[in-house]
């Protein structure tokens, strides 16, 4: 295999690792993923904040 | 607030985001630094017409390629890390953040995929001038794209341009230029790219070394060389002096910081810069690790407060006198800090409950208090530390500050050393036979990767303990998710980025080994 080919397959790999793998199942956004709206976001980041 | 942390959950999640940091930084550099002895090296080929420095440029075209191709994408990681692990601190920073990392991705998709490809496939295509040109393009667009993230880093570590509204609990941009033009930013990126140039012109001089010892490819190696050193040598001189302007606005705007990485305790009037020092256990305080004393120092006398304020008799704040604070000085101490910090978060707090509790009149009045400019100047600024309980946590671990600074500037001075003795044995055509010097070129190349590792500790340790400097610490930025999860993600990521470390190794070395195409049997 040549050096061209082995860096697409290496970046294919990787990207496929990062984007599906890792975002999908490991990485979900912590705010997104438990409120809906900004304003629930901003409520919650304001307790935190302040407790 | 201290109580309810899950130190674990903050120290997993400190340590993740450091890995895959340090991990996307073993890429970056040679990027940036490469990509410009590049443009360099086919500029003499488009000059001259001379088709083996179109030969020597392809060659490390192709390593460039490498390390590009196995380093894309893995600073991705740690935007995902921003809204997994640090969910606080990514609301809080609110546009601010974003918009320079957007502005990041659209111009490392556009300028630098765009050109990169010409760059990579456009030999024989196009004229060598347009090529010339795309290379040019794919180098500026690299260190430009090195701006946005700077940019954001320097807000962390000097927040200016915005205003925190505490209906939304984010801060908002109010000067875009302020937050860009920020002398931390600009002079945290020229020093930031310089270094990144640094690295690169020891690995050209560390990899042609390579060949002048198998006694393989010499015009290209001593070419290299020359354009390298001579590469190197400027980007040193830049480097150090950029070095030098960035500590003396730490001593301004992260105080803290710069007593940490000089390790010193006592402030004084006509300061000793510890040239080199052993840390041992303090006696003010045995029992705290972050704080160590000199067992043996090497001191240049007054240099410091020359260094630091451009006067060999002026006072330079310790660790102690940022603490207890200094009247004479001027210096507030940390305990009044914490008083203003808890007021700030307690009318915050009382904005919140009477909002809960539909009292529109206390609601409004605690918002008109926090939107006040004289509130935000006086207390909003020292918000972060109305979370902080013990004057001891305000300070960093000073021997990994004062060990990581004192190595990045040693080293930093080597390699000024390095580059002239390497064009001075060019120029005289004696390198080849320079063959201890050409074993210690090789071994320069890790060292430069070391000192650059040394820099980003120093940028990021030393400021703890925040994450937004005197507005945020590390401990609150964190999202309530669970620790084992960070574990588990923290080894997983140990495990992928290893396997491309390895990668980029073995296929970097392969292709050094094979040397330029055109010259293989």
């Amino acid at each position: 295999m040549t050096v061209g080919r082995r860096l697409w397959l290496i970046i294919l790999i990787k990207l496929f690792v990062f984007f599906i793998l890792l975002r999908l199942f490991f990485f979900p956004d912590f705010l997104k993923s438990r409120f809906d709206t900004d304003k629930e976001r901003g409520e919650y980041v304001l307790e935190q904040l302040t407790q | 607030m201290i109580d309810s942390i899950d130190l674990s959950l903050v120290n997993w999640s400190r340590g993740q985001f450091a890995l895959t940091a340090y991990y996307h930084w073993l890429f970056v550099p040679l990027t940036l630094g490469l990509s410009l002895i590049l443009a360099f090296m086919e500029t003499m080929y488009v000059r001259t017409g001379d088709e083996k420095w179109k030969n020597i440029t392809k060659f490390w075209m192709t390593l460039f390629g490498i390390n590009f191709a196995i380093g894309v994408a893995t600073g991705i990681i740690m935007e995902f890390e921003f809204g997994t692990n640090w969910s606080n601190y990514s609301w809080f920073v609110g546009d601010i953040f974003g918009a320079p990392l957007a502005i990041e991705g659209i111009m490392a998709f556009f300028l630098e995929s765009t050109f990169l490809a010409v760059m990579f496939f456009g030999w024989n295509k196009i004229s060598r001038k347009w090529h010339l040109a795309s290379t040019w393009l794919v180098a500026i667009g690299a260190n430009l794209s090195a701006l946005w993230i700077l940019v954001a880093n320097a807000w962390m570590q000097h927040p200016v341009g915005m205003h925190f509204n505490p209906e939304t609990a984010r801060n908002e941009m109010l000067n875009f230029w302020e937050v860009l033009f920020s002398p931390v930013a600009v002079m945290k990126w020229l020093h930031t790219t310089a270094s990144g140039f640094v690295l690169a012109a020891v690995f050209v001089t560390g990899i042609s070394a390579w060949f002048l010892l198998k006694k393989r490819e010499n015009l290209l190696a001593r070419r290299s060389i020359m354009v390298a050193a001579t590469f190197g040598i400027l980007s040193s001189l830049f480097l150090i002096w950029s070095g030098d302007q960035s500590t003396r606005q730490i001593v301004h705007v992260q105080p803290m910081k710069f007593a940490a990485i000089e390790g010193l305790y006592h402030g004084q009037e006509g300061a000793g810069l510890v040239a080199i020092g052993v840390m041992s256990q303090t006696a003010d305080d045995p029992e705290n690790e972050n704080i160590k004393d000199f067992a043996v120092r090497v001191e240049i006398p007054n240099f410091l407060s020359y260094m630091a304020y451009g006067k060999f008799d002026a006072f330079v704040p310790g660790v102690i006198d940022l603490i207890n604070g200094n009247p004479e000085r001027n210096i507030i101490s940390s305990a009044e800090k914490m008083e203003k910090g808890k007021y700030a978060r307690e009318i915050l707090k009382e904005m919140k409950d009477a909002r809960a509790a539909d009292d529109f009149v206390t609601y409004e009045a605690r918002k008109a208090m926090l939107m006040d400019p004289e509130f935000q100047e006086n207390y909003f600024r020292y918000f972060g530390y109305g979370f902080i309980d013990d004057p001891g946590r305000l300070i960093p671990n000073v021997p990994i500050s004062f060990y990581s600074f004192h190595i990045m500037v040693g080293l930093g001075f080597w390699f000024l050393a390095f580059f002239i003795l390497a064009l001075l044995m060019a120029w005289r055509d004696t390198l080849a036979r320079r063959r201890g010097f050409l074993r210690l070129a090789i071994w320069t190349i890790p060292l430069a990767y070391l000192a650059s590792m040394a820099g980003w500790t120093v940028a990021e340790m030393g400021r703890q303990p925040w994450v937004i400097q005197d507005l945020l610490p590390t401990f609150a930025a964190v999202s309530q998710i669970d620790a084992g999860m960070v574990q588990v993600t923290f080894w997983l990521f140990a495990v992928i980025f290893t396997t491309l470390a390895i990668a980029e190794v073995r296929i970097m070395t392969r292709q050094i080994k094979l040397g330029p195409k055109e010259g293989r049997k």
